[in-house]
């Protein structure tokens, strides 16, 4: 079974995001990056689904130099090669013109699965793994919770509805999943495998970015202005301890 | 400008999502703009005639969601009525089968949507979260687009009544088997339900381990409060999923929601936004969770959380 990952390089979650002067872009000087998580959780499966059936684990991702750094670390957990589509250019680009990029490069890969996180944790689009389903024609399904092989040409997987409802769907293969979080419990990467990963292939594609017009343009970016006026408790931990006792019994009357 | 919208069933009914979608539309467009809706279900009809739309047009035939016959029935409609806007809720439905829609036209999808508008030359302007909540962005499309927008982000209680035709389409059906769905369950094994709670302690990732969610259980005892989660809890095992507050959760409004260590990612602030009072505790002072609470306190949990504890228990003595 050849299995692809896409993987993106976003801020980790405790960054604080500064815009850029132009309102364009995020200043990513000092931005600490890391796997966007619900990915780390779609390279995991790629991985157990290997363990369990075999195959090839393929990583890809999108994004300026500093994204190899989550390639390697992939091939570190124990992905097979990798492939960076370098991006040397921040501007803004509208997702389906992004997936035309990723999906004009798995095209011919001949992918029996296609992975993704369900969202990235930068743009938030929750678009790129069914953009990539229908651009190369394959099944899908969103939200994935669990995933089971019922032959080699269906997989079964188990998705999650609102309100705590599940479902259970069977589809064809090609498939492109894209990954709920929790699904599975990611590995670190271990010493051995980080020595062995110097050896897998890293295939480095430069995009010509002029090939592709964003649909949609980027008018600003900006810092959301507050909805409510929020009372800020200070002092010492014992001073605000007796605060937050006070609005409980005086203000919010719960006590 | 013509605005096309779907419109969600649920047991019958137009879900509340789409009906605030209707809201949201009637907002934008003014007296030369048309707003058509689309229902695949026939029992929602006569409530659609009844607000203030052109025309709601009806597809028989489809009567469960499969995302292929959904992206199918959308693509044939649309290239026959060619819409400058086509809107949905951004529900967990929508997000598995509108992006297909878009691939399929080649029609760019602004997804997640809390705001939209047009500027002055008639493009549309929709703006949407991004970096979990921390940035707003403002995305223009001069050309036909298709749109989601957030729970919330209009109030269904605005929606403007008035009379509709439905219209039938007739239309054939993809009857594509690729995606073969099988059975809906419920996976939660005992049944709490957080949206009849008073007061609810709710813990986040800031927790950090397991091993700490004690503070966070003897508070919530303390208060009688129900305990709540983000979803990273639920993901690592500490607390179940029943408890688990926002999208894929439960949607609550308490008087009182305390968020500990919650940074309150968009997700998250979906299930709890409209509660009475919110008070948030965290270290980070740029955390979104600040952006909606009445009561904020920037600090460390494991020192206030014990001696608040404390204190709360010593009243009660």
């Amino acid at each position: 079974m050849k299995i692809c990952v896409l993987i993106k390089q976003v801020p980790d979650k405790d960054s604080k995001i500064v815009i850029s002067a132009d309102s364009k872009s995020i200043d990513n000087s000092n931005v600490t990056n890391v796997i966007n998580e619900s990915d780390n959780y779609a390279l995991e499966e790629a991985l157990l689904l290997k363990e369990k059936h075999g195959g090839e684990v393929v990583v890809c991702s999108l994004g300026g130099k500093s994204a190899n750094e989550i390639i390697k670390t992939a091939l570190a957990k124990g992905a097979d090669r990798g492939i960076h589509l370098i991006d040397n250019n921040n501007n803004y680009k509208d997702i389906l013109t992004v997936a035309k990029i990723i999906a004009k490069q798995l095209e011919e890969g001949g992918y029996d699965l296609i992975l993704s996180g369900l969202q990235s944790d930068d743009s938030g689009n929750c678009q790129l793994g069914l953009l990539i389903a229908e651009l190369l024609k394959t099944s899908h399904s969103s939200l994935v919770m669990s995933t089971e092989m019922v032959n080699d040409n269906t997989i079964k997987i188990k998705q999650e509805l609102e309100n705590g409802w599940f479902q259970w769907t069977e589809l064809s293969l090609p498939a492109s999943l894209t990954i709920q979080s929790g699904i599975n419990n990611p590995r670190y990467a271990s010493l051995r495998g980080i020595m062995m990963a110097k050896n897998k292939p890293l295939e480095n594609i430069e995009i010509n970015l002029s090939d592709y017009d964003s649909q949609l343009q980027l008018e600003k970016l900006y810092i959301p202005s507050k909805t409510k006026e929020t009372q800020y408790i200070e002092g010492n931990a014992d001073e605000m301890a007796s605060e937050i006792l006070n609005i409980l019994t005086n203000e919010i009357k719960v006590l | 400008m013509n605005i096309l919208i779907f419109i969600q069933s649920e047991e019958n009914k137009i879900s509340r999502s789409s009906i605030e979608t209707i809201c949201g539309m009637q907002k934008l467009s003014d007296e030369n703009d048309t707003i058509s809706t689309i229902s695949l279900n026939a029992s929602i009809n006569d409530e659609l005639q009844k607000y203030n739309i052109n025309t709601n047009y009806f597809v028989d035939g489809i009567d469960e969601f499969h995302p292929i016959k959904y992206t199918s029935a959308l693509e044939n409609i649309i290239n026959q009525k060619k819409p400058d806007v086509i809107a949905f809720a951004h529900t967990y439905q929508a997000r598995d089968w509108v992006p297909r829609l878009s691939a399929r036209l080649n029609i760019p999808f602004i997804s997640d949507c809390i705001n939209i508008n047009k500027n002055d030359d008639n493009n549309i302007i929709a703006t949407k979260q991004m970096y979990q909540g921390k940035v707003n962005a403002d995305i223009r499309s001069n050309a036909p687009v298709i749109i989601s927008l957030q729970s919330g982000a209009f109030r269904a209680d605005e929606i403007e009544n008035g009379t509709a035709l439905t219209e039938q389409i007739n239309i054939e059906i993809d009857n594509n088997d690729s995606i073969k769905p099988l059975d809906k369950f419920k996976d939660s094994k005992g049944d709490v339900d957080l949206s009849s709670a008073d007061i609810i302690v709710s813990v986040g990732r800031g927790i950090s381990k397991e091993e700490n969610m004690h503070l966070v259980e003897e508070l919530s005892k303390s208060l009688s409060a129900e305990l709540g989660s983000s979803r990273p809890v639920v993901d690592y095992g500490w607390l179940p999923h029943e408890r688990q507050v926002g999208s894929s959760g439960q949607v609550v409004s308490p008087k009182l929601y305390f968020a500990i260590g919650i940074s309150g990612a968009i997700q998250h602030q979906v299930g709890m936004k409209g509660s009475n009072n919110i008070m948030a505790i965290n270290k980070d002072p740029k955390a979104p969770i600040f952006e909606i609470a009445d009561y904020g306190i920037v600090g460390d949990l494991f020192e206030i959380i014990p001696k608040l504890t404390e204190l709360i228990k010593n009243t009660q003595s």
